[in-house]
């Protein structure tokens, strides 16, 4: 195994793991299309940060949390339904990544490849999985308390708000990590699929988020395995090793 | 010594309004029951009593008040695999803590059926009964030691167990410590075996004291409508 590729699968497990521990919180929300369709808006972030040679991750990175910030506040202030706005906006952002994008580098940011990615993207992916980690230890008992009950939460004096705010940034942040190697169309998969997956076979949230971070990092592995020697693209890969373990789990969920 | 004081509370939800210039004052260690038909405002005046919807008028909690509060239900999703250890750890990281909590709504060290002890600890919320997860509810509020409990009965009546009714739970609580309650209810037996004083509602205050003199005919009847009997079960 070549140095190379150990750095590149020490780098998709980070992000795997990270994705699979945002994704537990992400699925019991019930929230799980919002994280696959915040990744759309990544495209037209990278098509700018390629265009004026800055790093794509953080092209994508800046229009997610913008991204976010716009999420957060429809939800917290407006009575429109955040899906059928989410759908809206998030298309809408689509389209404008597929026109700005240069034509070359389209196949790449939409599916991902293995081939670009640098000792700069590996860094910040370490960097920001360890602030995913942290933070969301850290907030995760308030989180979860809010989607039990949010009543219950603000009798507790819990900024239930920030605390989605805050929750909601870290997805920004997981699939800007993720946008290299899964391409903005497949990232958000990574949130979904580990944590589904953990769902049927856990039987405590502790076991849950555990089982979330094993897949979202097993599957990357295994994704850029195949990628690196079938000689394919990595999102399609991964995201396809991610869904044979949903199937193994939904074999032998619990009921 | 007041513990709460409302005065001209007034809720408006899309120009309809719910709660119309309430106003009304809690003593310290009082058992208030708050009664009044379905869509009278009774949770909607707890949720502002909370503090988590916008209201018009004053509402002011003594300030050394901590509030445990027992929600009607939880939307937990039946799938969702948190367990009731999990739960209760967040309020609390104690875990003697937590049994004794259990163990004051009921649940036993050890008993035959699994649901009935600590084992309860391990199971799903998602799985639990009505009155099981009325207990848990009561438990996890307890768990900050409250000097107020806000109790918003299920409309169901949920039985904890073959004897004990939610309310002797709560009653025992009483006993035990300087607790103000104010609660919900739905069924004005209870309300004149358990509440010191009663507030009626109907969108508006409709009576208040204690249950034997306020409630009569006439506040009955503006709660319920000129037809209706007071029920009572026969001892």
């Amino acid at each position: 195994m070549s140095d190379n590729l150990l750095f590149l699968l020490l780098v998709g497990i980070l992000a795997g793991a990270a994705s699979g521990y945002l994704g537990s919180f992400m699925v019991l929300k019930r929230m799980s299309l919002v994280g696959d369709a915040l990744s759309h808006v990544a495209l037209p972030g990278i098509a700018i940060a390629l265009t004026f040679g800055i790093n794509p991750m953080l092209g994508a990175l800046t229009a997610l949390v913008i991204a976010t910030f716009g999420v957060w506040y429809l939800a917290d202030h407006t009575e429109v339904y955040p899906e059928a706005l989410v759908g809206v906006f998030f298309t809408a952002s689509l389209s404008i990544g597929l026109l700005l994008t240069p034509e070359p580098d389209l196949l790449e940011a939409l599916f991902g490849s293995i081939d670009k990615i640098g000792l700069t993207d590996g860094l910040m992916t370490l960097v920001g999985a360890i602030v995913i980690f942290v933070v969301t230890f850290y907030i995760s008992k308030k989180l979860l308390l809010g989607i039990v009950s949010e009543d219950l939460a603000k009798s507790q004096k819990i900024n239930i708000s920030k605390i989605n705010l805050v929750y909601l940034l870290l997805v920004a942040l997981v699939v800007a990590l993720g946008v290299k190697f899964l391409g903005t169309l497949l990232t958000g998969a990574m949130v979904i699929i580990p944590a589904v997956t953990a769902k049927n076979l856990a039987r405590s949230i502790k076991e849950f988020q555990l089982l979330s971070i094993l897949f979202g990092g097993v599957g990357s592995l295994g994704g850029i395995l195949i990628a690196r020697f079938l000689n394919m693209a990595s999102g399609p890969a991964v995201v396809l090793t991610a869904v044979v373990f949903f199937v193994i789990s939904f074999i032998f969920r619990r009921k | 010594m007041k513990i709460l004081t409302v005065s001209g509370l007034t809720v408006e939800f899309n120009n309809h309004v719910i709660l119309d210039d309430v106003s009304f004052e809690v003593e310290r260690g009082d058992t208030l029951a708050i009664i009044g038909p379905n869509g009278a405002g009774k949770t909607v005046l707890f949720r502002a009593l909370l503090g988590l919807i916008p209201y018009q008028g004053k509402i002011t909690w003594d300030k050394d008040v901590r509030i445990g509060y027992v929600p009607q239900k939880l939307s937990i999703p039946k799938d969702i695999p948190l367990t009731v250890d999990e739960f209760l750890h967040f309020k609390e990281k104690n875990d003697d803590k937590i049994r004794e909590a259990m163990e004051s709504v009921g649940f036993l060290k050890k008993s035959k059926h699994l649901h009935n002890d600590f084992r309860v600890l391990n199971t799903k919320m998602g799985a639990l009964s009505g009155g099981e997860l009325q207990r848990v509810l009561i438990a996890y509020a307890h768990l900050d030691a409250p000097n107020v409990l806000l109790f918003d009965e299920p409309t169901a009546g949920v039985d904890v167990s073959g004897e004990e009714t939610v309310y002797s739970l709560i009653n025992k609580h009483k006993t035990r410590e300087d607790l103000t309650i104010i609660f919900i209810s739905h069924e004005l037996q209870v309300v004149n075996q358990f509440a010191a004083n009663v507030l009626c509602l109907n969108k508006e205050k409709v009576c208040f004291g204690p249950p034997n003199i306020a409630i009569d005919k006439e506040s009955l009847a503006k709660m319920y409508g000129e037809d209706f009997h007071l029920y009572k079960h026969h001892e």
